[in-house]
């Protein structure tokens, strides 16, 4: 009884300890932001319905191709990587699969205002223009013309796709994940360096760095965490942004699943170990008490 | 030259060359311990048990681990943690075994404090384990480099930086531990080679005076009890075990260690296998980046309490710096605890419960290391710098409090 009290004191004690330290400290080190919103709740709704065959038309006269493939149509980006990076800072996405992954609000407001869409106002104004130039429209109603292009996009876009996938079109452009064989980012260093000011961290471990809270509100808004990154909102939908994570752990934390299955095994050893080191002990003890 | 006979058995033969049974009575059936100890008196088994942990993943980390300050991150977080088999899981031992060290380390050392196990008799077996303490603390700190993460990269050029404090030769000094003018790639091998050679040797060896130094003074018991060890142990070989106030090591001490370390076992993996960040910290999944400083550099829970002494001095005091002062401090702490049994006046050796003062300056102190702790990871800001600055001088006056606080002390009941 007096052993069980002693122990008491001690795990009250730790315990204080740890949640000082660990709980408590953190929340005052990294203080909570507000939920992910996969609303896109900031952004402009229009309410118009796009029209997918007149935004085919829409897209090709708008100029897109211009810098866009669309592999899926027939229509691969003319420029290889180098010269893309040297042109435009860092490799432009290919649109093939955009209707999927990206959230149809957030592809409006891209179409319409990119340095606003992406939250990088702070970067990139009237002297200082973002590459992808902002749509004006072909003379109609820009906004249903801006909606048919979407409503084109998501028309040939996949029904769905897979995690590493979506990595790839969504972070690749400017992340590499060595350690999923060396998959590297195609746009150049040198380039990025100063499109972005630094080179963005090769994401491998990061799973491991950044805690599942802090991804899922930090590629929602980059801001949320780090005022002023040049990093861009990504505007994944809910779905999509899970996956990308997902992999994420799939590479950083390849061997989570065998570590929780191993750790309950080795744990159960340590159990069965105790119960006989228990009896040992009793019979042991026995002839002295 | 010694008589050798033809053996009955391989014991008998080993025991004509290296007398093994007198060995094993010495160490093991014959070295008497109270029989009046709690498991708090199980803490030494549990280090050793966790040290030999130690040893044993870092055997295996040792095989894959590059000392290179461009191959470092990548051979332990790709190399181990994914194409080894296992890998994860003895990093993952060596990780939260370091920090499960420290935690038993100062269960450990506080038990000893409370029962007065530093004195009478028991001082070398308390600077022998102060030695332990820092020689752990800085395996610990030049283990934590090797990764070559943000932390491990920030924490090294924050920590060697402080000795450039020390008046007159200081900025020599830290070129000189760092052997380079910044820390780089040989103040990483030199760190290797301190975590892996020299303070793995320097533990083993004072282990060994560590262990050595109980003999003659004996385990400490529950009551404080000055027991005549000769006369309890002849009760027991005649086969009074039960009146008798000892045991022998072997079993019955072990026996009873043996059962605490296979349950701890149990929470260790727990936290090896679900619950590591505590002890890996995240930051550390970043590769090292000297342009790139982190929002917040901390040290390990461990080091904390030391830490925020540190820091706790913010102001500076007529010609002496904030940081002078700061670095003066933390030296003291550094030095307080091995001093203890100078400090203590009293000759009295009891549970602090028993010791009037001493008990309300034990539960202080307590209380103040667990305030300077989490202290020391929260931003010094604002009212958070002031609660470092009281906590630290508290810190400091508890022990110039502790010899008249002891001076006229008088035994009180249990």
């Amino acid at each position: 009884m007096k052993e069980l009290k002693i122990l008491a004191v001690v795990v009250f004690l730790t315990a204080i300890v740890y949640i000082g330290v660990e709980p408590y400290a953190h929340s005052k080190l990294h203080p909570a932001v507000t939920p992910a919103d996969f609303q896109f709740q900031d952004l402009e709704r229009t309410g118009k319905v796009g029209d997918a065959a007149r935004g085919a038309e829409t897209f090709m006269m708008a100029g897109c191709i211009g810098c866009h493939g669309l592999e899926s149509q027939g229509m691969p980006f003319s420029m290889d990587n180098q010269s893309a990076s040297q042109s435009f800072g860092v490799v432009p996405p290919d649109l093939s699969s955009a209707g999927l992954i990206y959230d149809e609000t957030f592809l409006a407001a891209l179409i319409k205002n990119p340095a606003k869409a992406l939250m990088v106002e702070h970067k990139f104004n009237e002297a200082n223009p973002h590459p992808m130039t902002s749509f004006y429209g072909l003379g109609g109603d820009l906004d249903q013309e801006v909606a048919d292009i979407v409503a084109y996009l998501k028309s040939i876009a996949p029904a769905s796709m897979s995690s590493v996938e979506i990595f790839d079109d969504a972070c690749l452009r400017c992340h590499g994940m060595k350690y999923d064989n060396g998959k590297l980012m195609p746009t150049e260093a040198d380039a990025i360096l100063a499109y972005m000011g630094t080179i963005p961290p090769d994401l491998s471990p990061m799973i491991r760095a950044r805690s599942h809270s802090f991804l899922e509100t930090f590629i929602n808004n980059p801001q949320k965490h780090l005022e002023g990154t040049s990093m861009p909102r990504v505007g994944l939908t809910k779905e999509a942004q899970l996956q990308v994570v997902d992999y994420m752990e799939s590479i950083g934390d390849s061997k989570k699943e065998e570590r929780e299955r191993v750790g309950l095994y080795i744990m159960g050893y340590f159990v069965i170990l105790s119960i006989f080191a228990y009896l040992w002990k009793n019979k042991v003890w026995r002839e002295v008490k | 030259m010694a008589q050798f006979e033809k053996a009955n058995g391989i014991v008998d033969w080993l025991d004509q060359r290296l007398a093994i049974r007198t060995l094993g009575r010495v160490l093991m059936t014959e070295y008497w311990i109270p029989k009046n100890i709690n498991f708090l008196w199980a803490m030494g088994v549990v280090l050793i048990t966790l040290f030999l942990l130690l040893v044993v993943s870092g055997i295996f980390l040792l095989m894959y681990y590059k000392p290179d300050v461009h191959q470092a991150f990548d051979s332990v977080n790709y190399t181990i943690m994914h194409e080894v088999a296992y890998g994860w899981l003895w990093r993952h031992i060596h990780g939260v075994a370091a920090s499960a060290t420290f935690l038993v380390i100062y269960i450990h050392m506080l038990t000893a404090i409370y029962y007065g196990a530093y004195k009478n008799g028991r001082e070398i077996i308390w600077i022998s384990g102060m030695m332990l303490f820092g020689m752990f603390s800085a395996a610990a700190f030049s283990g934590y480099m090797l990764p070559w993460g943000q932390m491990s990269y920030w924490a090294a050029q924050v920590i060697t930086n402080l000795f450039g404090g020390v008046p007159v030769i200081g900025e020599a000094l830290v070129v000189w531990i760092r052997g380079d003018f910044a820390v780089a790639d040989a103040t990483l091998t030199r760190f290797f080679m301190l975590h892996v050679l020299l303070l793995p040797l320097v533990i083993m060896l004072v282990i060994v005076i560590h262990f050595y130094s109980l003999r003659l003074p004996h385990v400490s018991n529950e009551l404080g009890e000055e027991l005549d060890f000769e006369a309890e142990a002849e009760k027991y070989k005649v086969g009074n075990k039960k009146e008798s106030k000892v045991v022998p090591f072997w079993p019955m001490f072990l026996s009873k260690d043996f059962y605490i370390v296979s349950v701890f076992m149990v929470f260790f993996f727990y936290l090896v296998s679900f619950h590591f960040n505590f002890a890996m910290d995240p930051i550390n999944f970043e590769p090292a980046n000297a342009m790139k400083t982190p929002a917040h550099i901390y040290p390990e829970w461990y080091f904390l309490w030391s830490y925020e002494i540190l820091r706790g001095f913010f102001f500076d005091i007529g010609p002496l710096s904030a940081s002078d002062i700061g670095l003066a401090a933390f030296g003291f702490a550094n030095v307080a605890f091995f001093l203890l049994p100078l400090l203590d006046k009293s000759p009295i050796v009891a549970p602090a419960s028993q010791r009037g003062k001493f008990n309300i300056w034990f539960w202080v102190l307590i209380a103040d290391l667990i305030i300077l702790t989490v202290y020391g990871k929260l931003p010094a800001t604002g009212a958070n710098a002031w609660v470092g600055f009281f906590a630290s001088m508290v810190f400091i006056g508890l022990f110039v409090a502790l010899p008249f606080i002891t001076k006229n002390e008088k035994r009180r009941g249990a």
